[in-house]
């Protein structure tokens, strides 16, 4: 890991109207490292990712970013034109529900070859190709590359969505639930999927979760929200082995034990 | 030429008012000083439905003068019900002279072709749009293709064409394919065949696009660079007939179907009905035409 962080997030604040969203929130996340924001339903996790990720104007604070360049630049002080650009290259957006993050009218190769041919591509065969390498590496058949996603299983779907916004070697990763809504087994599966491929590419990640085991599997550090307030973070191991605040140590102990 | 001027008093020149005119012009000046951009414009109702030729209609109102000669084609012909009747509108509105001579013809209102004969310096061509805008297959969402353009993000046309050549082997496109004018804005030609894409590049004619429903203008001045998008190795191409026209034996013309009987008899004529008349007057003659019977203007 480099000395210097790749994002910065300094006081980042949302209300909405008079409530909270999130409130003063601030860390730094460094290149190959995976950060989970845990905490329950209304908790501000969401607020949170949807601020850094640029999706949604906060209050007060920045969020800077370090671009390819080495510049740390603040998001929210570059033009529109940019910050799309930022998205749809260098970061990426797992959203809990596939539709979301998927076109579902167009083929998987599709798909996967947007991102490429918005960045310029324009070798039919090259674009087939990088689609059929990700489909590959996400495990679906690359026979399947000329179906549309509504054919296709949730796993399938959330599997394709990864490939998706990977293709463009993103450093960045915004992952938001990306094993909620799947039953536990394909859970796994894909969760040692992510795993890999983050270590694999170096990637770094925000991942918001609800379930401690995913935040477990997948980060190194975490961040525990309640009512839009950071109140504990650390090493995932010593969070989750050793809560401090009450409220953690009820979310640790709440998990059931099979 | 013959009407009652008792009939003129109950109409403005050319059907809209005076004002109406002006706002439209000013539409299509924003629309030709920005090529290809779709400059919005108070479109009225005018007395015909929409996808009838709206749009169309509202542009030409606006740029006919009392010496302009019109021809109206719909689908290349100009003696369809569309055409005919539009026509007709503007003889009756306009008292303006109308021809089906393309080289006679200063003002061109068309749906769907553009005329065989190369268009020259002077002449305008103003297309009907039923849909102005070429992200919508992907992007229903105005908001968001408004900001597409603004950013000059275009990757969702090309994922259209990998679509069509994913399913068709092909780029399946045979109408309405997006070109890029000047390098800049991309546009929907209407529901042209690509087939007349090349003919809109470096036109020596200027282009007008009305969009009746949609209330968008936009425009190609002359001389504007405008490339059909493609692949590089799939690259565009438009149809190819492996017949001549049946009654004026044309090549390198775009022919349209007619249906002789019910036994699969079928032959394959110019849509450009005048092209094919000039033709014939001039003495070709497809394997046909001793058949067909005599056609008039």
């Amino acid at each position: 890991m480099s000395d210097q962080p790749l994002l910065r997030v300094n006081a980042v604040t949302k209300y909405y109207g008079g409530r909270i969203g999130c409130d003063e929130v601030t860390f730094s996340l460094w290149p190959g490292e995976v950060l989970a924001v845990v905490g329950e339903s209304g908790s501000g996790k969401t607020t949170l990712l949807n601020c850094i990720s640029t999706r949604l104007p906060p209050t007060s604070g920045t969020v800077e970013y370090r671009m390819r360049d080495g510049q740390m630049r603040d998001l929210y002080r570059m033009g529109e034109a940019e910050r799309r650009l930022l998205m749809r290259t260098d970061w990426g957006f797992v959203h809990q529900n596939p539709a979301d993050g998927l076109r579902m009218t167009v083929s998987a190769g599709a798909n996967v070859g947007e991102r490429l041919m918005a960045v310029g591509d324009r070798h039919y065969g090259k674009i087939r190709a990088a689609a059929g390498d990700w489909l590959g590496r996400v495990e679906i058949d690359v026979d399947r590359i000329d179906d549309q996603p509504r054919d296709f299983s949730g796993g399938m779907r959330q599997r394709l969505q990864i490939a998706r916004n990977l293709v463009t070697g993103p450093r960045l990763v915004f992952m938001d639930e990306p094993t909620g809504g799947l039953d536990v087994s394909v859970q796994a599966r894909l969760l040692d999927l992510v795993r890999s491929l983050v270590a694999d590419l170096g990637l770094s990640a925000i991942v918001v979760t609800h379930d401690l085991a995913v935040a477990r599997l997948l980060s190194h550090r975490m961040l525990v929200m309640k009512d839009g307030h950071v109140i504990e973070h650390g090493l995932t191991d010593r969070v989750l082995d050793d809560p401090q605040e009450p409220y953690t140590q009820l979310l640790v102990s709440s998990i059931l034990q099979v | 030429m013959t009407m009652q001027q008792t009939d003129m008093a109950t109409y403005n020149f050319a059907y809209l008012d005076e004002q109406t005119k002006r706002m439209i012009r000013r539409a299509i000046l924003k629309a030709i000083a920005i090529p290809g951009y779709q400059a919005p414009f108070a479109s009225r109702e005018m007395p015909m439905p929409y996808g009838w030729g709206t749009g169309g209609v509202q542009v030409t109102a606006a740029i006919l003068g009392p010496d302009d000669v019109l021809k109206v084609i719909d689908q290349g012909a100009d003696d369809t019900t569309n055409a005919v009747s539009i026509r007709a509108f503007f003889q009756r509105v306009a008292n303006v002279a109308v021809t089906t001579h393309t080289k006679d013809a200063t003002v061109i209102q068309t749906r769907h072709r553009i005329p065989e004969e190369t268009l020259r310096k002077g002449q305008v061509l103003v297309y009907q749009v039923p849909i102005p805008e070429p992200l919508r297959y992907l992007e229903p969402r105005e908001t968001e293709t408004r900001k597409m353009h603004a950013l000059e993000e275009y990757g969702l046309m090309h994922v259209k064409l990998y679509e069509d050549i994913a399913r068709n082997g092909h780029i399946a496109t045979t109408y309405a394919y997006p070109v890029k004018v000047e390098g800049r804005y991309v546009m929907d030609p209407s529901p042209t065949p690509k087939f007349d894409n090349p003919k809109m590049h470096m036109s020596e004619a200027l282009q007008l696009f009305g969009a009746g429903r949609e209330k968008r203008i936009y425009a190609l001045p002359p001389h504007t660079e405008v490339v059909s998008l493609d692949f590089e190795d799939h690259p565009f191409e438009v149809q190819k007939f492996d017949q001549p026209c049946a009654l004026c034996g044309a090549e390198g013309v775009y022919l349209d179907e007619v249906i002789l009987d019910d036994k699969g008899g079928r032959m394959f004529v110019c849509s450009d009905t005048d092209h094919c008349e000039k033709r014939r007057e001039e003495g070709h003659r497809g394997p046909l035409a001793a058949e067909a019977p005599e056609m008039h203007s």
